[in-house]
């Protein structure tokens, strides 16, 4: 059984326009150990469906849509009660930005005892020892349990909240774009620690970017994402070196190589299409160089050859009898 | 030209919005309504306010819709008869507090350094002090203050809050890339300040000069109902003060007190009104939500 | 710690600049009222309390403008207000000392229960976004914050007091009464002041309920609000520990400025109800054209109104962690 399965799964954000289908039927499995990126451009939809699993989506979006299973248990059954006190044991979030996501009138031990004091018995000192424990691990002297959010680096807050969600030892890690904030050394530095991490304690993740290059060195699998919808699935050496749907191809061309020769860059031109009116058929076929009559009539679903998984015509024919 | 195209898009924004947000729409008809009194008060009196001939303590009745004072004057008349000097301290201490508020905030925002402590400093204590014993002293030593003594005394006190509110909004924009590119191009600082950072703050300048009228009507009146003010000048502060010194309400005149009261709150809410609606324009995450129902998955 | 001492420096300047004023105000006015009042004294005033009234509304004396005002400063300072004339040339500070502790008691009281009402109030309809608590409130506060404090405050006394009978008219404590430390005493008191309260209170309560749930309302939307979800930490522990006290902050700020409201409404509603406290004394005073007492009871509220600010400063101190570093 996988640890996570995600079925159907939908999100609308009400707009003034009419409801805006950020998340399409997304269907994603996660095993344990594994390492999931999720990619694609701002306003794909990537974020609020990590929310969406994490069931942390607020107004104005709203669930409509399939399940989130869990070990086994859906999430979307669950009563609030019941949902808040598997939090944080289960499964953990990182947000993107620490500066945001810490709250800026407790100190950095007191965020680490609230998490603690919410979901064990433990007594005072235990708390302690633990949070002190998780700091080290990032490498953060525990002297900075007293400290506040603003006195501390860019570097050290994004660490502090890794070490914040490592605190009950989760079986699931949930990272939000967590090197966005950071300059290039700093990403790298992050990643490897995480990596390190997930080593030693054998946790998943999924990890949701706009920045491929950043975690293809360590992701397992990798999803792209366009317009709400999974268009391309598998494991991350097949989607990188043989990439199958066209928008990961252009986002591929997009990136120039360290090695080889120099080669002019191209984009993908046009915008993405609305959520509140989406074109009938394939979502990408205004901007697809290959788009051809089917595509503009039938949205192509998503078919896993080989456990390479693809939304597009043109590499899964529909075969009209 | 520039200016005026930007007060065009701005007129029909605000149209716009009026149309859609249901308390703006009922805070602009009172307004409209007050306004339109307040020019033409001899098209809804109908008799003369300070003619003292009728019964004296007369009830409601249809000839007086809310009953005479001790003195035998019909309030209903005195209360329309009002409406111009309250309507008009609102409109003109808003319109003069906001004006000193904008050259204070902006010049301080933009100019930064010793000249924006000294202002920002200035700003502060004219802030920090009680504005209001502060204006009866004043007006104390004046005795009988006339209708411009009053506008000039309110305006002196009140212009510092605006003034502050928009320093912060001002300083957040400063460094704006558009300012620095206005300035990179050589546009003199009057152009920057008037025409590029001027526009993107009209909300929050029309809800100073809301709450600025919201508060000068009170403040007035507050006055008037003390005798600060000219005890011979129709408003709606005086009658309040000519009530309370005939006793209105202990001698079963109630009217004659509560009326002008009542005046004062429409007047008050019609600018509250549209003052809460300028906030939820500024900040969308203000406006009205519907309570939702939490969707099961099916 | 350098944040509350420079907010103390910035509390006395605005001190000065209040007493400034008040040195200027008379010497401004045209006519001199200051002479007329003067003339009223001679005579029955003992030379040190006269040279102390001289050198406050600047009558009489050969001395140069500057050291006027040295001298009126110095005399503030040390306490010595001068003489007033509508009570019997009694000293201004034990004039004073008589309203003080009327107004402190009401509008102190008022004041603090009308902040934390408010407040939490505020915080809970912004919580409970949609509810009927959210919906009801904006719109019903709009409409009473525009009424003036004092006409609250007729309503008050037509409705519950002249026609409901409920409770009495005016005063402090029933007239008839001498002042004793005796429960009958304590609750004539109480019920004297439970329509000025009340008057008081609902009026300003409408300002703090409306800036809480505005600012909640942005802070509910900030990432740690979210984060603290995600952890799954109890929805109070959010409510009041994250959400709370980080939109109580600028409330905090703002309470310098509400108060400013809050004490002219107390002014005008001491008046209705001829409360014996400062303002309606202040008010008395200007129809007696008492203008020692006057002037010294609007420094007195100037430095009631700054204290309070300190007040709040310390508690913006205490709460938020950023004002203690040098940032």
């Amino acid at each position: 059984m996988s640890l996570l399965d995600v079925n159907d799964l939908c999100v609308d954000y009400a707009t003034p326009n009419g409801p805006a289908h950020a998340v399409s039927h997304v269907n994603l499995s996660l095993e344990a150990g594994e390492f999931l990126a999720i990619v694609g451009e701002s306003g794909c939809g990537k974020t609020t469906l990590l929310f969406a699993i994490a069931q942390l989506l607020t107004y104005p979006a709203a669930f409509t849509g399939g399940s989130v299973v869990f070990n086994g248990l859906d999430l979307t059954s669950l009563s609030p009660e019941e949902l808040r006190q598997r939090r944080w044991r289960d499964i953990s979030v990182v947000m993107q930005s620490a500066m945001n996501a810490l709250n800026p009138t407790l100190s950095i031990g007191e965020q680490l005892a609230d998490a603690c004091r919410a979901h064990t018995d433990w007594d005072g000192e235990r708390i302690a020892a633990r949070s002190a424990e998780v700091l080290q691990m990032v490498s953060i002297d525990p002297v900075h349990l007293a400290s506040y959010a603003y006195q501390l680096s860019g570097g050290m807050r994004q660490r502090a909240m890794i070490a914040m969600a490592l605190l009950l030892e989760p079986q699931l890690v949930m990272m939000d774009e967590p090197t966005s904030a950071l300059d290039v050394v700093a990403q790298r530095s992050l990643m490897r620690q995480v990596e390190d991490l997930r080593q030693r304690l054998g946790f998943s993740v999924i990890f949701v970017t706009h920045d491929m290059s950043v975690v293809s060195h360590f992701s397992d699998r990798l999803a792209v994402m366009y317009a709400g919808e999974v268009v391309e699935l598998g494991s991350t050496r097949q989607v990188f070196d043989q990439s199958r749907h066209p928008y990961t191809q252009g986002l591929m061309e997009a990136f120039p190589s360290l090695l080889g020769a120099p080669r002019a860059l191209t984009g993908i031109a046009g915008n993405p299409p609305s959520l509140v009116e989406p074109p009938p058929g394939c979502l990408f076929a205004p901007r697809c160089k290959y788009v051809f009559e089917t595509c503009r009539v039938l949205a192509p679903e998503l078919v896993d050859r080989e456990g390479h998984a693809t939304r597009c015509h043109l590499v899964n024919p529909v075969v009209v009898a | 030209m520039k200016v005026l195209g930007a007060l065009g898009r701005v007129a029909r924004r605000a149209i716009n919005f009026l149309r859609r947000d249901k308390k703006a729409a009922v805070g602009a008809v009172i307004i409209f309504a007050l306004a339109l009194v307040a020019a033409f008060p001899s098209w809804f009196m109908p008799h003369d306010p300070t003619a003292e001939i009728y019964t004296p303590g007369a009830g409601l009745s249809l000839n007086h819709l809310l009953g005479t004072t001790s003195f035998g004057q019909d309030v209903f008349s005195q209360v329309i008869a009002g409406t111009r000097e309250s309507f008009l301290i609102a409109m003109i201490v808003g319109a003069l507090t906001t004006v000193i508020s904008v050259v204070i905030g902006l010049s301080a925002a933009y100019s930064g350094g010793l000249v924006d402590d000294g202002l920002s400093l200035l700003t502060d204590v004219v802030l920090v002090i009680p504005t209001f014993p502060l204006i009866i002293v004043i007006t104390a030593y004046v005795k009988n203050a006339s209708f411009w003594m009053l506008i000039f005394v309110l305006v002196f006190t009140g212009w510092s809050y605006g003034a502050r509110q928009l320093r912060v909004q001002a300083l957040s924009l400063r460094n704006r890339d558009y300012l620095l590119a206005a300035r990179a191009r050589g546009e003199s600082g009057f152009y920057v300040v008037f025409v590029e950072l001027l526009p993107p703050m009209t909300s929050l300048i029309v809800a100073n000069f809301l709450s600025s009228a919201l508060y000068a009507v009170l403040a007035a009146s507050g006055l008037q109902f003390v005798g600060l003010g000219n005890i011979n000048d129709q408003s709606w502060g005086t009658m309040l003060y000519w009530a309370q010194n005939n006793e209105a309400l202990a001698t079963g005149l109630p009217l004659w007190a509560l009326a002008p009261g009542v005046a004062i709150a429409i007047l008050g809410s019609g600018l509250a009104l549209l003052n809460y609606a300028f906030d939820e324009i500024a900040n969308p995450a203000l406006r009205p939500v519907r309570a939702r129902r939490k969707v099961v998955a099916a | 710690m350098r944040f509350l001492v420079r907010r103390l420096g910035f509390l006395l300047v605005a001190l000065w600049a209040a007493l400034t004023v008040n040195f200027f105000i008379p010497r401004l006015m045209p006519g001199n009222p200051a002479e007329a009042m003067m003339a009223t004294f001679r005579g029955h005033v003992n030379p040190a309390a006269m040279h102390a009234l001289e050198v406050a509304f600047g009558v009489n004396t050969h001395e140069s403008l500057p050291r006027q005002y040295i001298a009126y400063v110095g005399n503030t300072l040390t306490g010595h207000l001068g003489n007033s004339t509508s009570y019997s040339l009694l000293p201004v500070s034990t004039v004073i000392m008589k309203a003080l502790p009327w107004s402190l008691g009401l509008v102190g009281i008022t004041t603090i229960l009308g902040f934390v009402l408010g407040t939490t109030i505020g915080a809970i309809s912004a919580w409970r976004r949609g509810g009927a608590l959210d919906s009801v409130l904006p719109p019903v506060f709009i409409v009473i914050s525009a009424f003036p404090y004092f006409w609250i405050g007729l309503l008050a006394v037509w409705l519950f007091a002249l026609t409901l009978n409920w409770f009495p008219l005016q005063f402090g404590y029933t007239e008839t009464t001498v002042p004793a430390l005796t429960w009958g005493f304590v609750g004539d008191v109480l019920d004297h002041a439970v329509l000025p309260a009340m008057t008081i209170l609902i009026t300003a309560i409408g300002g703090w309920i409306l800036t809480m749930r505005n600012n909640m309302i942005t802070v509910v939307a900030e990432d740690y609000v979210k984060m603290a979800r995600a952890k799954g930490l109890k929805p109070r522990r959010i409510l009041w520990q994250y959400a709370g006290r980080n939109a109580l902050l600028p409330n905090l700020t703002g309470f310098a400025i509400s108060l400013g409201f809050v004490i002219s409404g107390a002014i005008l509603v001491e008046y209705v109800f001829n409360y014996p406290g400062v303002g309606f004394m202040l008010l008395q005073s200007v129809q007696d054209q008492d203008y020692p007492l006057m002037q010294s009871l609007f420094l007195l509220i100037t430095v009631a109104v700054l204290m309070a600010i300190f007040l709040s400063d310390i508690a913006t101190a205490i709460l938020d962690p950023r004002t203690r570093s040098s940032s």
